[in-house]
């Protein structure tokens, strides 16, 4: 059955979602980062993800979309209407929870933007393309600093193993299939994240193993980002990105 | 006006007015040396269509592009024209013709390398000759540079740091 045009904008801004907010995040460490070529990596990895956060946007709108701009949709959105992974929100944290948080994130997007380059959507395969290829390159940047933090001194490994138990539980949410991920699956559009499971679990048990760390056992996992049901930091995250337009409704620069 | 040329004469003075629209990050390259400018047509009625491809998915230089593509059109004459932005095929670093790759290299920045089959892994690093003195005793300082598309590194042999502009192959 063929997907209707607002299940097929909702997937699409789910994507573009997960990469604005992550993309924000990382901007958040310009002028803290540990050291200059690290604020550089963390300020370009942040480049990526907004950017094409801002490849989505535009094609969900031109595919799906009632002509909103990106910049409507980032900037007048409230909290529940973003439907970004509740991965991706957590609060930085110290330096070893935002590395964890991107390891795990980048080990599940490089596989999940290779398997979408293969969709019939010749645009959004173009876009996957991209994204993948710049996934694997900020998957190998955590899989750096995790092997570093993990295998360094006890204090990073503490704070490495630490940040691994806390975000663990965010895990889960990347591999459910509700039905509009369903939906885009059957359209073409989609992937069947339940099935890159199994990849995603090699490669974190690979670079743990070589970080020193201990694989979390699966417990409950928490969901809801997606449906946008969110936690209480994505509000605060939106109320500093969003003041300007808010305060000064269509400024623009 | 707009007819008086055939389609293929203009295009080719679309084409030679766009090779002076340089990447505002490394001036010494065009658009179209860079592999970022995939096609130019003409519509029925006359209007030139430039399609452009972006490097990197945040790569924030293509504002700028698009807006010198339109100012070097406009300055030329050359009008009604708009500027489209096409994901696929997905830019690649293949698309540098060799001689763009000697200007960078005059310019500073260690062009592409072709990794080889063997250096696939999570971890593996390309051998990177230094721009200046081409010795290839170099290392890596850092997988990220001051534009998405570069990391930096340092030649141990002549000591300078240099730019290296990464491979990106699909």
């Amino acid at each position: 059955m063929a997907m209707d045009r607002e299940t097929r904008f909702n997937y699409l801004i789910r994507q573009a979602d997960n990469n604005m907010v992550l993309g924000h995040r990382m901007s958040e460490w310009i002028g803290k980062a540990p050291t200059i070529e690290e604020e550089l990596a963390l300020a370009n990895i942040s480049l990526d993800l907004i950017g094409l956060a801002r490849s989505l946007y535009v094609h969900a709108e031109t595919t799906a979309g009632d002509g909103r701009d990106p910049d409507q949709l980032v900037f007048l959105r409230d909290a529940h209407e973003y439907t970004n992974l509740l991965l991706v929100e957590k609060l930085n944290g110290d330096f070893a929870l935002t590395i964890v948080r991107q390891f795990l994130y980048s080990a599940f997007a490089s596989a999940y933007w290779k398997a979408l380059s293969e969709t019939e959507d010749d645009e959004l395969a173009g876009i996957a393309t991209k994204a993948a290829h710049e996934s694997a390159y900020h998957l190998r940047h955590a899989s750096g600093w995790l092997v570093r933090l993990g295998d360094g001194t006890g204090e990073s490994h503490d704070r490495a193993q630490a940040a691994l138990n806390e975000l663990w539980m965010f895990t889960g949410e990347m591999f459910d299939m509700d039905d509009t991920d369903q939906a885009a699956v059957g359209d073409g559009v989609g992937v069947d994240t339940a099935a890159l499971k199994d990849g995603w679990s090699a490669t974190v048990d690979e670079i743990l193993t070589q970080a020193t760390l201990t694989r979390p056992a699966d417990g409950w996992m928490i969901d809801g980002g997606r449906t946008g049901k969110h936690t209480e930091h994505l509000g605060h995250m939106l109320a500093d990105m969003q003041f300007l337009q808010r305060a000064y409704p269509g400024q623009q620069w | 006006m707009v007819n008086a040329a055939s389609n293929p004469d203009r295009i080719a003075a679309v084409r030679a007015v766009l090779d002076g629209v340089c990447d505002p990050e490394i001036p010494v390259m065009s658009i179209a040396d860079m592999g970022m400018l995939r096609d130019v047509a003409i519509d029925p009625d006359g209007t030139v269509e430039v399609v452009i491809t972006p490097t990197y998915s945040g790569c924030p230089a293509m504002g700028m592009i698009t807006t010198d593509i339109g100012l070097a059109l406009a300055t030329a004459g050359i009008e009604p024209y708009r500027v489209v932005l096409r994901h696929k095929p997905a830019w690649t670093t293949d698309w540098i013709p060799p001689a763009a790759r000697e200007r960078m290299r005059a310019y500073g920045i260690a062009p592409p390398v072709e990794p080889s089959a063997a250096k696939q892994s999570l971890f593996a690093q390309e051998t990177v000759a230094c721009p200046r003195c081409r010795s290839e005793k170099t290392e890596r300082i850092s997988e990220f540079g001051a534009t998405a598309c570069k990391a930096f590194y340092r030649c141990t042999s002549c000591l300078e740091p240099f730019e290296y502009f990464k491979c990106v192959r699909h």
